[in-house]
């Protein structure tokens, strides 16, 4: 009988063996019921529509100014949209951890056709990209996304430009 | 045969008492290894050392106002003594640890502890000090930093990635010079005008001085140095013609808190 509670350790008991049976079962169902209904509710109203996509206004004075040739992102534009935020975490490290033991050195930024830029968010992004309103907000609240930048960076480029 | 836990617990406790736990059995397996682990890397001699003298015989207090006030302008350092709305004063109690200080002033007794004495000249026991990080050889903030924040760079530069920080504080409890401050409070609205070069800090991270890192990539002196008109040095201690070598081969210089051990490379000029 005292062999059926120890493991093969010795300390352990194993479970009791008690009957199988669901006990209270009208009460778990209801909270079951309950528990669906409070889920279900904020999310119902949504079920099927769809939302638009943000309407974005990308030009800026700075852009417009640009030679059609000329208006390109410093990457392909569809590279950007899907890898912008590790481009920028990147820099982040590069930028911060220059001269680290063992850390990639850099401000520059060098694309594989070889130009090189600053990598810098609220500099080189912002000179052309002043409306951050429209060229980060829109998207990222369309997806829902709050990256934390701007809790220490400045708006630096869109100051100047309503400077302007 | 399995083993039970008073078993397990007496035998750990015998070998522990025998010394075939903690440093004991670290030395009998990898001799020296402990003791290494806790001395800064010996590395090639880096190309460039940046270091400052400060010369205390050219900085008046007018002058130690000027590099503080252009210090924490490009830092974006909030002052949370004089607030701009009156509702949001700190309670005296409070005042001192809130503050964010870069560069700031401390009488000698405060910066040199355990060098002053009874019948030193009067000038000297006056004096305001400039004190800032000394960007030491050997820096404990780093040593203790959880989360690698802290990091030395190659040009001794001791800096911080703020997107690191977690605010735990270690190395404020690390460094020996006070040179840390925690934000306790959202900095932003306490900065007293925003400058663009240069972000601001959120609350709940530690800041402290950069040597104006960002300042020497663009090939700038640190802000400090520009305000002080001739009392702050600042160079390469690695280079033999740099104005630092030559003003510390000419005077006599002292450093702060030399025997911890931590070697700062912010030299002074009594």
């Amino acid at each position: 009988m005292d062999d059926k509670y120890k493991n093969e350790f010795g300390w352990f008991a194993d479970r009791p063996q008690v009957e199988k049976k669901l006990y209270d079962g009208k009460y778990i169902f209801v909270g079951l019921i309950i528990f669906l209904a409070l889920v279900i509710v904020p999310l119902a109203p949504n079920l099927g529509k769809t939302v638009p996509p943000p309407q974005r206004q990308l030009d800026t004075p700075v852009i417009k100014k640009l030679a059609e040739k000329d208006r390109q992102c410093i990457m392909p534009t569809d590279w950007m949209r899907a890898n912008h935020m590790q481009m920028l975490v990147d820099w982040r490290d590069n930028v911060v951890r220059t001269n680290e033991k063992g850390a990639p050195n850099g401000r520059e930024f060098v694309t594989p056709d070889g130009k090189k830029y600053l990598a810098s968010l609220t500099n080189t992004c912002l000179d052309c990209h002043s409306n951050k309103a429209q060229f980060c907000d829109q998207c990222h609240n369309y997806v829902a996304v709050a990256p934390t930048c701007w809790g220490c960076h400045l708006e630096t480029g869109k100051k100047l430009a309503e400077a302007k | 045969m399995g083993m039970d836990r008073r078993e397990f617990i007496r035998i750990a406790g015998l070998s522990t008492l025998l010394g075939f736990g903690g440093k004991g059995a670290f030395e009998l397996l990898r001799p020296g290894q402990v003791e290494a682990s806790l001395q800064a890397e010996p590395g090639a001699q880096a190309v460039t050392r940046w270091a400052m003298v400060v010369n205390m015989q050219k900085l008046d207090e007018a002058t130690a106002g000027k590099c503080i006030a252009a210090c924490h302008r490009v830092h974006n350092v909030p002052d949370f003594n004089t607030p701009k709305d009156p509702k949001d004063a700190l309670p005296p109690e409070v005042i001192n640890r809130y503050n964010i200080k870069w560069l700031w002033t401390d009488p000698f007794h405060n910066a040199f502890p355990g060098e002053e004495h009874p019948n030193m000249p009067d000038k000297v026991e006056h004096m305001l000090f400039l004190l800032l990080c000394n960007h030491c050889d050997n820096p404990p903030c780093v040593r203790v930093c959880p989360t690698k924040a802290t990091f030395r760079r190659e040009d001794g530069i001791v800096n911080m990635d703020m997107h690191r920080c977690i605010g735990c504080r270690f190395c404020m409890a690390g460094c020996p010079f006070g040179a840390r401050s925690f934000n306790w409070r959202n900095p932003r609205p306490f900065v007293k005008e925003d400058y663009p070069g240069y972000p601001t800090r959120e609350i709940g991270v530690v800041e402290k001085c950069t040597f104006c890192a960002e300042r020497l990539a663009q090939n700038l002196p640190p802000a400090c140095v520009e305000a002080s008109g001739g009392a702050l040095t600042f160079g390469n201690l690695n280079e033999e013609k740099s104005q630092v070598r030559a003003t510390l081969k000419k005077y006599f210089t002292i450093r702060r808190k030399v025997h911890l051990g931590t070697n700062p490379q912010v030299y002074y000029i009594v």
